[in-house]
């Protein structure tokens, strides 16, 4: 029985982890490209509504996790024009994709309160899937599954192939980069686009998966997490992993502790838990002597005009 | 023929100052397309929206009772944005500031002074300074962006507030209600106008508009402000700290969202309560960039969005236009501005298209 609960409990971490796995993998993608797109919060809301009105219109959940991205791509493109080919200011245009992320999905959703949708069943056979023991490996939908590749695939992109070594010569040195010939500009559309896609997919995963239904703002912040576990993680992928598990680890706690019942702590503060610990793990990171600058990419949010 | 984006020697200014009214037109002009699109009535909406709230003069003292909390908070944070210091966590530093006000007034039931109410404004300034301090702390000393650590606060802060409504704070005669007790005349923000919801706070943040632009164009302290923002190495040459900078920008404009806190708390609520925050420290950031991040610009900018607020309202009943579509609005307003702005330091040049050798 005890057992039973521990298993669900990393369960759950798990679950809860992967939309800020995801979310964070887009994120530094476009960060090492040297852009700091401060709207995942909000092209993560544009995702998990778009996502949502699909999959509940259609009865077909795939389809939704498709137009989330879709979604994604389009709500970061926006924030591309501005920011890339206008030169905007990179953090005020990330906010200004938030609040707009946020009231676009509360318009477009609220018609779907109330909606329900059938999640995506376990990706390996019941066999597996339910058996007791085993389902702590076997358990989880393609998205977990996915996340997880994505962890490899961007470490193995960014260390290993020509691409990545473009990518992150334009994060680290735009200039030199474009002196050399590359397209700077291009490489950073395409790195905020992925970056949309991962975002709109991590949003979809609250609306399909994780709640599933619609309630406004339901990724509560969750954006703003993946963003900090991205310099926590130094830019770099398996630490992200890592730092997302952490992450699960405390929204499980203020979970089961609420379902429990046992008043450790009022459940407001278990609330404040997640915030308060992105709060001390960046302060832990940067204690670290000179190393969490050097780690930064050195263009990060700096605006590049070919020319100029 | 190529359309090309060529540096100006100056910026503009006609594009400086003619780039937020050029966002509102557009935004109109956007929203009608979407509105329609969506199945509303799009011109009508807009209309109310942006125009109709300034048509009738009984609606003047709620925009301006609108504008003032946006004000207030847009007036600090532009401050902070000159010297490149990114609190986005005012809407936390607004509700921190009204819990230590609610707090004195608690502690004060009861008792009649006309001291208590300054004692509540000056402990939510306090509130909104401490909270503040928090990541300008941690950006000081140990170099963490603030623009992450405010924002997560802002979380921690609802929290709080929830908290302290359903348990210690909870008006024991409130039927359950999660709130506290209502404030006393002595711990309430007087009224200006008899028969309009005009109260002391709107000349107070006009006051402090002010003593702003004072401060930021004519002394010695706003200098550093700007220099530090825009030329942080000439700054460092000059003698003047960037540290101290943050840390003096973060306090003040984490102070001022705690004081527009507690006069929006005491005037328009009347008490704590777990709907008083509604994202007014959000809404300030886009006032603070259409007020081009000057106190006067703040002051109109403000006036604007508070418009467009009351005019939300008006769109509610007559075009059933639903409450999210102000925050649509809002972020359409400063993308476009941010869009705009791009006019101020570049022309456009129409040049026919010729080979170049470097490219």
């Amino acid at each position: 029985m005890n057992f039973d609960i521990a298993i669900s409990i990393v369960m759950t971490l798990v679950v809860a982890a992967t939309p800020i796995l995801l979310a964070g993998l887009g994120e530094l993608i476009a960060e090492k490209s040297g852009v700091l797109n401060l709207g995942v919060e909000g092209m993560m809301l544009v995702g998990a509504v778009a996502g949502f009105i699909a999959a509940s219109l259609t009865g077909f959940t795939p389809f939704g996790y498709a137009v989330a991205a879709l979604a994604g791509i389009c709500a970061s493109l926006l924030f591309g024009v501005l920011a890339l080919t206008l030169g905007s200011n990179q953090v005020a245009t990330g906010l200004a994709l938030t609040i707009f992320g946020t009231g676009l999905s509360s318009l477009a959703g609220a018609g779907f309160v109330g909606t329900t949708i059938t999640r995506l069943p376990a990706l390996f056979p019941p066999t597996l899937a339910g058996h007791p023991l085993l389902r702590l490996v076997f358990g989880y939908d393609v998205i977990v599954y996915l996340s997880i590749a994505l962890t490899f695939a961007a470490t193995w992109f960014l260390n290993h192939t020509r691409l990545g070594l473009i990518l992150r010569s334009v994060g680290e040195s735009d200039a030199s980069a474009h002196a050399i010939g590359y397209p700077v500009t291009t490489i950073r559309y395409g790195a905020v686009a992925f970056g949309g896609a991962l975002a709109g997919l991590a949003g979809a995963y609250y609306s399909l998966a994780v709640t599933p239904m619609w309630a406004d703002r339901i990724t509560a912040g969750r954006g703003w997490i993946a963003l900090a576990l991205v310099v926590f993680s130094s830019w770099r992928p398996w630490r992200l992993l890592l730092g997302a598990y952490i992450f699960g680890a405390v929204m499980t706690l203020e979970l089961y502790s609420k379902a429990a019942g046992f008043a450790l702590l009022p459940p407001e503060m278990l609330a404040m838990l997640p915030y308060l610990a992105t709060v001390a793990a960046l302060a832990v990171i940067a204690m670290r002597p000179s190393r969490g600058r050097l780690d930064a990419p050195r263009c990060l949010g700096k605006p590049f005009r070919a020319g100029a | 023929m190529r359309i090309r984006l060529e540096p100006r020697k100056a910026p503009s200014r006609l594009a400086l100052y003619g780039a937020p009214i050029m966002a509102i037109a557009l935004t109109m002009l956007a929203g009608m397309v979407l509105f329609t699109l969506m199945g509303f009535r799009g011109g009508a909406a807009v209309f109310e929206i942006f125009i109709e709230p300034l048509l009738e003069p009984q609606r003047w003292p709620d925009i301006a009772v609108k504008a003032s909390p946006l004000v207030m908070i847009a007036t600090g944070l532009a401050i902070g944005f000159r010297a490149n210091v990114w609190n986005i966590g005012a809407e936390g530093q607004y509700i921190v500031g009204a819990v230590a006000g609610t707090g004195v007034a608690l502690a004060t039931y009861e008792i009649e002074s006309a001291w208590i109410l300054p004692l509540m404004l000056l402990a939510s300034l306090l509130g909104g300074a401490v909270w503040a301090a928090i990541p300008a702390i941690l950006r000081v000393r140990l170099k963490v962006s603030e623009i992450l650590t405010s924002l997560m606060l802002t979380y921690v802060a609802l929290q709080l507030l929830y908290y302290l409504v359903r348990g210690p704070w909870r008006d024991p005669e409130g039927y359950n209600f999660p709130q506290t007790r209502m404030f006393s005349e002595a711990q309430t923000v007087p009224n200006l106008l008899e028969g309009t919801q005009l109260h002391w706070g709107v000349p107070l943040t006009f006051l402090v508009v002010l003593i702003t632009w004072f401060v930021m164009s004519r002394t010695l302290l706003g200098y550093q402000v700007k220099v530090v923002g825009l030329a942080p190495m000439a700054a460092r040459l000059g003698g003047f700290s960037e540290n101290r900078t943050v840390l003096m920008t973060m306090l003040v404009s984490g102070a001022l969202a705690g004081l527009a806190g507690m006069i929006e708390c005491s005037a328009t609520f009347g008490q704590l309560t777990p709907q008083f925050p509604v994202n007014y420290g959000f809404t300030a950031i886009i006032v603070a960039f259409l007020g081009r991040l000057h106190p006067v610009g703040v002051l109109i900018g403000g006036l604007a969005l508070a418009t467009s607020y009351i005019g939300a309202d008006i769109a509610q009943t007559a075009s059933a236009l639903p409450q999210a579509a102000t925050g649509l609005i809002q972020a359409m307003m400063l993308f476009f501005l941010l869009g705009v702005d791009i006019f101020v330091i570049n022309r456009i040049r129409i040049a026919p298209c010729v080979p170049r050798l470097a490219s």
